[in-house]
């Protein structure tokens, strides 16, 4: 089985963040990147795969040379190879594309995506490639088990859990639940070393419309002072919720 | 032209959700001098959504597309926009609708902005606010291709009456047989409880509440309030609660009208999902809970005593204003 995973380098969850250039920018200084939450279980699942049925196991990210170290540590967890498209991912669809460009050529069996990137929180790159690849798509992808041809996923569902039968090629958006987070690896010495040594393939861009533009940035307006209610008089808090706040 | 919006239903009656895009449906449609076409899999009320604004209701019948499948519906979903030369599409922010927005932009060349809070600032060129970063942020999104497809968050733009007569039609898209690769074979779900997507209210328990045995605090509280219950992260790591009720996030994201974050430190990924509710009360032992500085409503107490109580005064109040 030959697997892509598909990794979005994203701020640290515990970013602040902030915007330059006029509010048109996100502001990197300082931020610290990762790969993205999601796509971190995928990876995961996949070396399972690797490990107990036999699969190869790439990784690839859209993203200029500073995405190298993210996609360094994906080699150093044990992914294989890597695929670096050399094009900055200005949205969702362009970054659609260039994966989809990257599964044609490769041949793969299954990709795993995650959910959603918790940037800009799209999630729409693994729809869109299922559409434009015509293939089999399970989004919120809690568990994956694949024989032979055959895939059994369960997705979550608002309010429970869905088991789904479907085949190869298969596209996933994963979640937490694939892996747990115990499960997690962290790259050691060992890893980290032989990951110098993998192949990390950087190709150009084909081509690519970027569907949308986000033009202006902006933060939460600051929030008002907390209400302190004490604790002996919870009558206040029912009062307040229903006079004041009006949502009981 | 026209807009089109697609209404979800669960055996057959609207999801509220439903009412809320058809509602924003009808703001884009006022700004765009067109009028709205909603498309529904197998709505038994369908001209319901005329108090909504919607002029056009497309009501799929087929036994086949009775239960969903996010590629079927997405062709089916992209055939109206096709039949109705529709140029903006709408979409909840559910799972399901989330599940096939990526594969309805993919199919109609689309870009796709989700999350959105509020009607476009412009349709020339058309702009909308979403919310980005996780809740840290907001991103003012110009859609720049022929169809445009938005994602309305939840609770944000509100459930807004329009009165006017629904249509309704048969809608008879053609899907093949191939675009049920992916099927369904079990579905498990709770029954009569408010789910963390759809609930107006979520009642959610962290660390500070010790241990699994104690979440009949969490849950009669709920029950009083009609709510969702929820949990942190760590709460579902450590197996006290099932992973579909963690938020935040790597979690659910919680856009609820009042949540209520009992024995929760309020650590930033645990705000960023959950900071889209409107109202927050926290209940905490220790004033210097970060969660205190991102609350509306607060009580520094012990949630042993505090919830209980909490939960005895709201029973009065339920009696008193039923
Ligand atoms: C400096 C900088 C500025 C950016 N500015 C913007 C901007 O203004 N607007 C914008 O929309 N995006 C911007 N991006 C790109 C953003 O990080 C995403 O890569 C891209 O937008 C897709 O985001 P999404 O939220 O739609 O992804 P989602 O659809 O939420 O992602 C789902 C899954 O798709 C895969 N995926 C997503 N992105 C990539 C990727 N780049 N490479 C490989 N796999 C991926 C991952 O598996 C991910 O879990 C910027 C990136 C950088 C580095
Ligand atoms: C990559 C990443 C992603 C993450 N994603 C998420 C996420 O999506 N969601 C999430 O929740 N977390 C997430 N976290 C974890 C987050 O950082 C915190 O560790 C977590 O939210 C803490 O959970 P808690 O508030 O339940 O526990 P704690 O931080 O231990 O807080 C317990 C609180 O209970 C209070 N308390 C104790 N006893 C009582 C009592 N008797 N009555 C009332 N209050 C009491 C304490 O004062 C304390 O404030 C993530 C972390 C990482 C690194």
């Amino acid at each position: 089985m030959k697997i892509l995973v598909c990794i979005s380098n994203v701020p640290d969850t515990t970013s602040k963040i902030n915007f330059t250039d006029d509010d048109t920018k996100f502001d990197t200084n300082g931020v610290q990147f990762v790969i993205n939450p999601n796509d971190e279980f995928g990876l995961t699942r996949a070396m399972w795969f690797k490990e107990k049925q036999g699969a190869t196991v790439h990784v690839a990210t859209v993203g200029e040379a500073t995405t190298e170290p993210t996609i360094r540590k994906a080699l150093a967890i044990g992914a294989d190879e890597a695929i670096r498209v050399n094009a900055a991912p200005t949205d969702g669809y362009f970054v659609a594309q260039q994966l989809a460009e990257v599964i044609k050529s490769g041949g793969y069996d299954l990709i795993i995506a995650g959910r959603e990137s918790i940037d800009y929180n799209g999630g729409m790159v693994p729809g869109m490639i299922a559409a434009m690849l015509d293939m089999n798509f399970v989004n919120t992808c809690i568990s994956l088990e694949i024989e032979g041809e055959n895939a059994t996923a369960v997705r979550e569902i608002d309010g429970g859990k869905e088991k789904i039968a479907t085949s190869l090629p298969l596209i996933i958006g994963g979640q937490k639940g694939l892996v747990e987070e115990s499960d997690l690896r962290i790259p050691n010495m060992r890893g980290i070393m032989m990951a110098r040594q993998k192949k990390l393939n950087v190709v150009e861009a084909v081509g690519g419309t970027q569907a949308t533009k986000d033009v202006k940035f902006e933060r939460p307006a600051p929030k008002g002072a907390v209400k302190l209610v004490d604790s002996a008089n919870i009558d206040e808090l029912v009062n307040l919720l229903h006079n004041e706040a009006k949502v009981i | 032209m026209s807009v089109l919006v697609y209404t979800e239903t669960e055996k057959g009656k609207f999801k509220k959700n439903a009412f809320e895009v058809a509602s924003y449906a009808n703001a884009v449609a006022q700004q765009l001098g067109t009028t709205v076409t909603a498309i529904a899999f197998g709505a038994d009320n369908a001209e319901e959504l005329g108090t909504y604004g919607v002029s056009k209701v497309l009501n799929v019948a087929e036994a086949s597309l009775s239960d969903f499948n996010a590629r079927a519906f997405a062709l089916s979903i992209a055939q109206a926009v096709s039949s109705e030369e529709a140029k903006v599409v709408l979409l909840s922010s559910s799972t399901d609708s989330k599940f096939l927005a990526g594969i309805l932009a993919g199919k109609l060349s689309a870009g796709y902005a989700p999350n959105v809070v509020a009607a476009p600032e412009t349709t020339e060129p058309f702009i909308v606010k979403r919310t980005a970063f996780s809740n840290k942020g907001f991103a003012h999104t110009q859609i720049d291709t022929d169809i445009k497809i938005v994602g309305v968050s939840n609770n944000a733009f509100g459930v807004v009456e329009n009165p006017t007569s629904a249509d309704v039609a048969a809608f008879s898209p053609q899907i093949n047989e191939s675009d049920f690769s992916t099927k369904s074979v079990e579905v498990d779900k709770v029954v009569g409880k408010a789910t963390i997507a759809d609930a107006d209210i979520v009642v959610s328990g962290g660390r500070g509440l010790k241990g699994p045995e104690n979440w009949g605090l969490i849950e009669e509280l709920a029950e009083v309030l009609g709510a969702a219950t929820a949990c942190s992260k760590p709460v579902s790591d450590l197996g006290w609660r099932p992973h579909s009720e963690h938020v935040g996030q790597t979690g659910k994201p919680v856009a609820s009208n009042l949540y209520i974050a009992i024995g929760i430190s309020g650590a930033i990924q645990h705000l960023a999902g959950v900071s889209a509710s409107k109202v927050k009360v926290v209940i905490n032992t220790d004033p210097e809970a970060p969660f205190f500085k991102a609350a509306d409503y607060g009580i520094v107490g012990d949630a042993f005593e505090v919830v209980p109580e909490l939960t005895e005064k709201l029973k009065e109040f339920k009696a008193q204003n039923a």
